[in-house]
């Protein structure tokens, strides 16, 4: 369509018709399945806060029908990414790259106070990249909570200082360690019994430095059901907080570190244990398309990213799992990390795992497919919605009596350990990861 | 662009949050499910009650102002786009299922109420409410009435309309009316129940609904028929309803929509196959079995190539993956999905779906059909690209013809999806000049103002109707 230069005066409207892809706003056939999908719809029944109605904005603005403003800003950043919708639509919408491409493009036009934008790039290029860094910052957490400052904090009302949502979150972090899951138990763990392929873990960021234990009972789980597992030190973040906060470059920068670092790690799967990772690694082929030197590295990453439950379940030797003995079975349920769900597309098999386990009951929750409101860092960012769509939740998850609350990715993990604090059978129910739940599980236990 | 008088007492009688004249709201509210259709509305309106709604047209009658009432949007005829501006009228937050009477059969309803959780709720309570249009996880009960929807069980079940005994409407004027009950029987005057039913929102604004509901059936069981003349397969739809047999549903897919339903799903379907046809029947577990085993020997009687009948529940799951595809997997194909609803009286399925194969290669555009054979309703479904100016005008001079042809085969233009907008030059063709203008008398007797709907079902110019030369 062509664009009058009065049009094209708006810079933030020529980046987004620059890199919003007009072939999938095309694609979009407005048939509206996605709108029952969509949490942020669901909430306010309001089309501009369905996958269709961000869709038509966006398409708005490259047809000259509407200019970016404010509220235009506000809607992106209103979706979750959690990517329901794209199972619901008939016509393949790549509704992910999408929103991906809008907040990228009104990242390069962000108006942010000094103070904004110097925690982003502390949070984003300062930290999150660098092993060292985050270690520090996560003995840091761990000395301020171990030596007592936290407690001083908590006492003297400096909390106060912050948001609510953010003291809540505070409250239910665990002790972060500067000890990683590769300090821990090494570079290679050898399989147990027969070797029946050689993978390599995906530590993650935040996930080494606050579910550190999560990571090395992974490595266990796999090994006992047959596989040598590799962790390459010099792998890095995988980008997707980034890139779902428009720093596109920066998520580029670290998937091409990714992606050499695994290729040359001579394994025949990467192994996640965090939905919103292992969804970002498969779609590095996407991410690296463009790339003459990194695109085939890319497309091998995604192509062997694998989920632990789905590899455990269609390649393993299943440990048996047992709860120990009692009258009543204990009950457990399920949450779904979104993107492990709509984007890695598992769903069966973590399900398939936790019905193994003797002696539990699996009581499977009411919508345990919908978005709990974690969403990356989205919980911080919009804590109004996220609170409502967490409450809502928690009455779904309370109507299962589930002495355990299961889940795939730390995010969500975090976001139902404050739902069971603020809303839920506090005392009586626990959220785990569903690795941590079935290693400690594990009828036979290991050495 | 609206009055700021008026915007204020719109306001005043929903609240500040409930109306909405940002350009968000204005460019969310410019299109429905129909492709390449927009148009701005100045303002969008979220009531709460009849009362409200009753408000609202008050000041909107006294400012002449044009209201487009809507659920959820996902019409397909281009009926909720506001073609002339105006409100937009959104029915999302009038959604409360007020009641099922399990003595009198029945449910009362606001409009706002998505199908499906209608649906499922009645069924939580061990009854039935049959009309299944595809959308009808988004659609509301409200839409549905307005464009009188189908589904696959239209045959054996009917439509939306033998469900709607009852409403309560809201005039242009703002005045209230109440149609039927909950009554069976009702001659009080004309029907206007039936009337509002299919009305597109042109005639008045519907704020509750008397629905009737049916005991569910105890069992069902599903089987395909695979044939490669697309008579026979024509000839064994005939034959089952001549053996006095309803089945709950009976689909076809044409040999285009076979095949692309196999690129997209791999389910290993024969590619040569002219048609296939998907069967359920449903009722008691003895009736069903016997009807099953009856169409069994009619499809092997018409020459079936294949004929699979599910033992399970998993298998008739499997059975029912390919026709659900098809609309999937044709929306894959190109940007552009153009479905349309084209119906014939049943014993003229297969000339129907010719005809269509034909048009299509005549303008040189890839049209599929699948549909309610059943019923005679069929999909032919265009895939094209928006932006190809050229090749969307061949596609609509095929569904010019496809229409001519429906008609000349005893047919109409739409059977489940409304006239709207995309239909209205064609309405002529079926109803007739005398037929349009009673009609619109009709409209005028309800809405002289011509505020509801405005620009939907009656269009300007009659399409010249083409005379096919089929050589």
């Amino acid at each position: 369509m062509a664009k009058t230069t009065e049009e094209l005066g708006n810079p933030l409207k020529k980046s987004l018709i620059a890199k919003l892809d007009y072939d999938q706003l095309t694609n979009c056939m407005r048939c509206g399945f996605c709108l029952p999908a969509c949490p942020t719809f669901r909430e306010t029944g309001l089309e501009q806060e369905s996958p269709r109605g961000r869709i038509a904005l966006m398409k708005a603005v490259t047809d000259g029908l509407m200019e970016p403003d404010g509220s235009f800003r506000d809607q992106m950043d209103h979706c979750l990414g959690c990517r329901a919708c794209e199972p619901a639509c008939p016509a393949d919408v790549k509704y992910g790259q999408l929103i991906e491409q809008a907040r990228d493009a009104i990242e390069d036009h962000a108006e942010r106070g000094p103070l904004m934008t110097g925690v982003r790039r502390l949070f984003f290029k300062s930290i999150l990249p660098h092993r060292n860094r985050l270690k520090r910052a996560g003995s840091l957490l761990a000395f301020y909570r171990k030596s007592g400052l936290r407690a001083l904090a908590r006492r003297s009302g400096a909390m106060k200082l912050f948001p609510e949502h953010m003291r809540e979150m505070e409250n239910v972090l665990p002790d972060a360690t500067g000890r990683g899951v590769l300090e821990r138990i090494g570079e290679v763990y050898p399989a147990k019994g027969e070797k029946i392929a050689r993978v390599a873990l995906f530590r993650g960021c935040l996930m080494d430095v606050l579910f550190a234990e999560t990571n090395v009972n992974t490595v266990k789980l796999l090994s006992e059901a047959g596989f040598e597992v590799v962790i390459p030190p010099s792998q890095t973040c995988c980008g997707a907080l980034h890139a779902h906060s428009g720093e596109m470059e920066q998520a580029r920068e670290l998937a091409r570190a990714n992606a050499k670092t695994f290729r040359s790690a001579d394994v025949d799967y990467v192994v996640s244990n965090a939905g919103g990772c292992g969804a970002f690694l498969v779609e590095y082929d996407h991410l690296l398309h463009d790339d003459r030197e990194y695109a085939e590295l890319g497309e091998w990453l995604a192509s062997r990213t694998v989920d632990v439950a789905n590899l455990i379940v269609e390649r393993g030797r299943l440990p048996a799992f047992a709860e120990a003995e009692a009258a009543e079975p204990v009950t457990i349920t399920y949450q779904d990390s979104c993107h492990l769900r709509n984007v890695m597309k598992s769903s069966d098999a973590p399900r398939r795992l936790m019905r193994q386990v003797s002696g539990a009951h699996y009581c499977e929750m009411k919508e345990s497919d919908r978005c709990c409101g974690s969403a990356g860092i989205y919980n911080v960012t919009q804590p109004e919605m996220a609170g409502q769509i967490l409450r809502h939740k928690m009455e779904h998850a309370n109507e299962t009596n589930a002495r355990y609350m299961l889940t795939s990715n730390p995010g969500c993990l975090l976001q139902m350990k404050l739902g069971i604090e603020k809303h839920g059978a506090k005392g009586r129910m626990e959220a785990k990861h569903v690795v941590d739940y079935l290693y400690e599980r594990i009828a036979a236990p290991k050495e | 662009m609206l009055e700021p008088a008026v915007a204020r007492q719109l306001r005043q009688i929903v609240g500040q949050r409930h109306f909405r004249d940002d350009r968000e709201s204005l460019v969310a509210h410019s299109y429905d499910g129909t492709p390449m259709l927009q148009h701005m509305p100045d303002g969008v309106i979220y009531p709460e009650s009849t009362e409200q709604v009753s408000e609202i047209m008050k000041v909107l009658s006294a400012h002449r102002v044009p209201i487009v009432p809507r659920g959820s949007g996902s019409n397909l005829c281009g009926g909720t786009v506001p073609i002339q501006g105006g409100i937009v009228m959104v029915m999302h937050r009038m959604n409360r299922i007020r009641e099922v009477d399990a003595d009198n059969l029945t449910a009362t309803v606001q409009p706002g109420v998505i199908t499906a959780d209608f649906t499922a709720h009645v069924e939580s309570m061990g009854l039935f409410y049959p009309p299944d249009p595809s959308s009808m996880r988004i659609s509301t009960i409200g839409g549905n009435i307005a464009e009188c929807s189908g589904g696959l069980r239209g045959l054996k079940y009917g439509t939306t309309k033998d469900y709607v005994i009852g409403l309560e409407a809201v005039l242009a004027s703002g005045e209230i009316i109440r149609t039927g009950g909950k009554l069976m029987k009702d001659v009080a005057g004309y029907d206007l129940t039936k009337l509002l039913v299919g009305s597109e929102g042109t005639l008045a604004i519907v704020t509750e609904a008397t629905l009737r509901l049916v005991p569910p059936p105890e069992s069902k069981k599903t089987m395909l028929a695979m044939y490669k003349d697309i008579y026979g397969a024509a000839r064994t739809v005939s034959r089952i309803v001549g053996s006095r047999i309803i089945p709950a549903t009976l689909e076809i897919m044409d040999n285009p929509t076979i095949r692309v339903v196999d690129d997209f799903a791999k389910l290993g379907l024969p590619r040569d196959m002219a048609a296939i046809l998907l069967i359920e029947q449903d009722g008691e577990s003895a009736t069903v079995e016997r009807d099953i085993e009856r169409i069994k020997d009619i499809c092997a009687s018409e020459g079936a190539d294949r004929i699979d009948i599910a033992e399970s529940r998993e298998q008739a799951e499997k059975l029912l993956t390919a026709r659900r595809s098809a609309f999937t997997a044709l929306a894959r194909l190109r940007p552009t999905t153009i479905l349309e609803d084209a119906t014939v009286p049943r014993s003229r399925i297969a000339d129907m779906v010719l005809r269509i194969n034909e048009i299509a290669a005549k303008y040189g555009v890839s049209i599929a059909t699948f549909g309610h054979a059943g019923d005679g309703n069929l999909h032919p479904t265009a895939t094209t690209d928006a932006r190809d100016k050229e090749e969307v005008h061949r596609v609509e001079q095929a569904f010019e013809d496809i229409f001519a042809a429906a008609i000349e085969l005893g047919g109409t233009i739409t059977g489940e999806h409304g006239v709207g907008l995309v239909k209205s030059p064609f309405l002529e063709w079926k109803v007739g000049a005398a037929g349009v203008e009673l009609m619109k008398g009709i409209k005028t007797a309800f809405d002289p103002d011509n505020l509801l709907n405005p620009g939907k079902m009656f269009a300007k110019e009659t399409r010249k109707r083409v005379v096919i030369d089929r050589g």
